[in-house]
């Protein structure tokens, strides 16, 4: 048992620093956490434990509309966006060592998310596109589909890459190759990027912010309307939902991408 | 008996089929992308160059102005400014970021993984929500002022909220996830042996460190810093929430121009202007990373 | 396996390039029904496109590829009756064993009883019956290679290709599955083609081996003839260990520059100028006195326990002498010896660049 004393004296500063880490990335969540369920109507007073505000966020007719709203948007988003990241995922891996359109495929991704906003509105404008929904869902997809190309596109790269040849072998054609074979086995990828396609358009403000109508607001912009004006204790219990909707899909995303015994 | 002829129609209905194929699979994604990314950064462009409406709209008369209006020092100052504020989140998410996922890389196999998804884990919240957060804590009757007042280490609350320190810590706080993943990717893969290797030769630590590890990671450093220094460079979120109306970022100027002032060649130029300074990030990423791994291939 | 049986496969003057490559140049070739038939050569001597022209993986540059009179080239590789089982296998790793092997016939679009019974049929074959609900990743790897074997025989194809069939398994289950092949072949009756780097595996299952060189076809025989018959040179070293002496042809065999008259047989064949004699280690023996003989000097003794090998030096040549003899051998290291043979068992052949460089 040396040894294993020596890396624990050798690393007692780095537990140090990951404590302190940790410390910075969960104190601000517990802290909107605990307050959720503070009664108070002030949020610097602590005043028994209570679920006030969650019955008040669900009486909160802004917060349901763009919860709905935002979950058409995810929805949509996220169905387009793996059927058309998968499609561009298979064919890049097949057809195409371009460096650039391989970085064309995924610069969605890396472009300010600013100035993706800007553009769609100037093309929406353009275009005399009345903005709603739609706007918001076509938007979301393009970047959503980035995410789920390089998630695909990753797990290709570790997958026999014989299944294809194996599959007309043994007299399929083309199409139904990719519908049996590559397609299921490229599932645990294709729902991997699909659940981050999701989180991901649940969660993004900006590019919403400059394509959204009027009168469809998702779910960010109505929390950005919210904490613009301050504290609100109704906020917390709404952070506290989400957070929770989060964690579940991140573990669930995790266990799905973990790798498998085949491999 | 020889067929070049029925070979070469055999050969061209394959690459027929195999084009259909790759037609079918890449064409909608990279349509897609055209229309809603290329089209629209192109846009920009191109609006840049025009004058804008008396009512917000454009105006097709090319001009230099909104170029020349961006070199104004008020709006230079706001995109040194911004440049300052992501350097500086930057380095600091390299500071916190390295040694963490330096720990996380020697942790057991066992705790790794959980480490890793506590990393994650706040990523995956709303960012207005962690932002908000923030305000919270550095309020003037917030968290942080409360406790301090009752361990009597202050008297009166500070004025931690609305300055360009609290934007600094709300856009790290939002980014240093995507710091510290590519980083541990990159240590992770380092041989332990290497260090050993390196000290049996006589190196120092520290030199050990600058000439090894250093070197071996420096993909996963300058991709943690892209990831960092670009959602800073042009967020508007943190600034407005966290630096009230003091401090400006070049995406506070980019949104009013768009939205407010209706002055959209000049939000183009802005918007431009962010595009260039990713650019050049980009480019010096890459001569670095040259560098760095012709260093290690030595 | 008689010369006068059908051809199954001709395959006539294919030549292929990958890029600037030349994979295969103007190749010739003939399959016989029913046999089991190796492509045998390094890595790099276009074996492996053959293949995946015989598959329907690769279209030629140019050349014509024939299954019982029918042009193959023209069929994508779906429509051909041929099965290839892959070097990797390439199991469909989300569906289970039986799933995989009805895969094939579900594409023929067959009635489902008539799958289920031809499913379990093979799979007893290979001996896997009680496998049917396993995936691929809970098998072993002899497992492996018995679902994809039954996977390709299940579509009774006309041919069945087999890519480096043993190479994945170790040392036991692969002798085991050499036996197991070769039992399966006589059994379904299909032709097999086996490409192959490993001689060994190419001489203990094929009824005839093709020995690739450089994109061209060296030799096609049995392993026997392979064996004791080499054409050139290059196959002759190729296939087992072997003895070479170069020098200039003569009426009773060559001259060699410092040996002087080296006896070998042309066995008809037309050789003149500069030659190989090759001799294979068993065909040495010691020579008794009086004989006509090379001296040599013992440099090493390896005993193998069936069979002994010295490694014998000769004065000027850097490449050893390899003589190998049945069971242990009294020869100890440093004494003399005096080479002989057969005459009729050491063979003249013509200059060989490719042996010359060795």
């Amino acid at each position: 048992m040396m040894p294993v004393n020596k890396t624990l004296r050798k690393i007692r500063p780095l537990k140090v620093i990951l404590f302190g880490t940790f410390a910075f990335l969960y104190i601000p969540i517990f802290a909107l956490m605990a307050m959720s369920f503070n009664g108070s109507h002030s949020p610097f007073i602590l005043k028994g434990f209570s679920f006030r505000w969650y019955s008040v966020l669900m009486h909160d007719s802004r917060v349901i509309h763009g919860l709905i709203n935002t979950l058409i948007v995810a929805t949509g988003s996220t169905i387009l966006s793996s059927v058309l990241g998968t499609l561009l995922a298979v064919g890049l891996h097949r057809y195409t060592k371009s460096s650039f359109l391989n970085a064309f495929a995924l610069a969605p991704a890396i472009v300010p998310d600013i100035v993706l906003g800007i553009g769609l509105l100037a093309l929406y404008a353009l275009l005399s596109v009345s903005l709603g929904l739609y706007s918001v869902l076509l938007a979301h997809v393009v970047f959503s589909m980035a995410f789920v190309t390089a998630v695909v596109k990753a797990r290709l790269a570790h997958t026999d890459k014989y299944l294809r040849e194996a599959s007309m072998d043994l007299g399929a054609t083309r199409t139904s190759t990719f519908l049996r074979i590559t397609v299921p086995s490229l599932a645990p990828a294709i729902l991997a990027g699909a659940l981050l396609a999701f989180t991901l358009s649940l969660d993004e403000f900006v590019i919403a912010f400059f394509t959204n109508g009027p009168t469809t607001p998702t779910l960010p912009i109505v929390i950005y309307s919210m904490v613009r004006f301050g504290v609100t204790p109704e906020i917390n219990a709404l952070a506290t939902l989400l957070m929770l909707v989060s964690f579940t899909a991140v573990i669930i995303a995790q266990r799905m991408t973990r790798p498998t015994e085949d491999e | 008996m020889t067929s070049p002829i029925r070979t070469r129609v055999s050969r061209d209905s394959e690459k027929r089929r195999d084009l259909l194929e790759r037609m079918v699979l890449q064409g909608p994604g990279f349509l897609f992308i055209t229309i809603f990314m290329a089209t629209p950064i192109t846009l920009v462009a191109i609006y840049s160059i025009f004058q804008r409406g008396r009512f917000g709209g454009i105006v097709y008369k090319a001009t230099t102005e909104n170029f020349t209006r961006a070199l104004d020092p008020v709006y230079l100052g706001v995109l040194t400014d911004s440049l300052k504020i992501a350097g500086i989140t930057t380095v600091l998410a390299i500071a916190i970021g390295y040694p963490t996922a330096y720990a996380i890389a020697k942790l057991p196999t066992k705790w790794r993984s959980i480490a890793l998804v506590l990393v994650v884990m706040p990523f995956w919240t709303n960012f207005l929500i962690r932002t908000y957060s923030w305000i919270m804590l550095l309020n003037r009757e917030g968290l942080l002022n409360h406790a301090l007042m009752k361990f009597n280490i202050i008297h009166t609350p500070l004025d931690l909220l609305y300055t360009q320190s609290a934007v600094v810590v709300g856009l790290l706080y939002g980014y240093l996830p995507l710091m510290i993943l590519p980083l541990y990717a990159s240590i992770e893969r380092l041989d332990p042996q290497l260090g050993e290797a390196a000290a049996n030769l006589g190196a120092t630590k520290a030199r050990a460190f600058f000439s090894l590890t250093l070197p071996l990671t420096a993909s996963g450093l300058i991709a943690g810093s892209i990831f960092v220094f670009i959602p800073s460079l042009g967020n508007f979120i943190v600034p407005e929430l966290l630096g009230g109306g003091k401090t400006v970022m070049v995406g506070n100027l980019i949104r009013d121009q768009f939205l407010k002032a209706r002055d959209w060649p000049f939000g183009s130029v802005l918007a431009l202007s962010v595009i260039a300074l990713v650019f050049i990030f980009f480019m010096l990423q890459n001569a670095v990373e040259k560098r760095f791994s012709s260093d290690a291939s030595e | 396996m008689t010369t006068e049986s059908k051809n199954l496969i001709e395959i006539k003057n294919l030549t292929h390039d990958y890029g600037s490559v030349r994979a295969l140049d103007n190749v010739s070739l003939e399959i016989r029904e029913n046999e089991f038939f190796a492509l045998l050569g390094p890595s790099g001597c276009g074996k492996t496109t053959l293949l995946r022209i015989l598959a329907g993986f690769e279209t030629p540059l140019e050349g014509s590829v024939t299954l019982a009179g029918v042009d193959l080239i023209s069929l994508p590789a779906n429509k051909r009756p041929i099965n290839l089982m892959f070097q990797s296998y390439a199991l469909f790793p989300h569906m289970n064993v039986g799933q995989n092997v009805a895969y094939g016939l579900e594409r023929e679009k067959l009635p489902k009883a008539q799958i289920k019974e031809r499913v379990e049929e093979v799979l007893k074959t290979v001996g896997l019956q009680d496998k049917v609900k396993a995936r691929p990743s809970q098998l072993s790897g002899g497992q492996r290679q018995r679902v994809a074997l039954a996977r390709a025989i299940v579509k009774r194809p006309k041919l069945l290709l087999l890519d480096e069939p043993l190479s994945a398994l170790d040392r036991k289950v692969r002798s085991e599955m050499q036996l197991e092949l070769k039992r399966l072949q006589l059994e379904v009756g299909i032709t097999f083609v086996v490409v192959t780097h490993d001689q060994e595996e190419a001489m203990s299952m094929a009824d005839r081996i093709a020995v690739m060189v450089e994109g061209t076809v060296g030799q096609v025989d049995s392993p026997v003839d392979l064996y004791q018959r080499p054409s050139t040179a290059y196959v002759g070293d190729f296939i087992g260990e072997s003895n070479f002496f170069d020098g200039v042809v003569v009426a009773e065999g060559i001259k060699h520059a410092s040996l002087g008259i080296l006896p070998g047989n042309r066995y008809g064949k037309d050789i003149s100028g500069e030659a190989h004699l090759l001799i294979r280690p068993e065909d040495l023996r010691v020579a008794v006195s009086g004989e006509h003989s090379i001296p040599t000097l013992v440099q090493d003794v390896q005993f193998y326990g069936g069979a002994s090998t010295l490694v014998l030096g000769i004065e000027g040549r850097s490449a050893p002498i390899l003589m190998s003899q049945p069971g242990a051998t009294t020869a100890q290291r440093g004494a003399m010896v005096n080479l002989t043979w057969d005459p009729l068992k050491a063979i003249v052949l013509p200059r060989d660049a490719r042996r010359s460089a060795l």
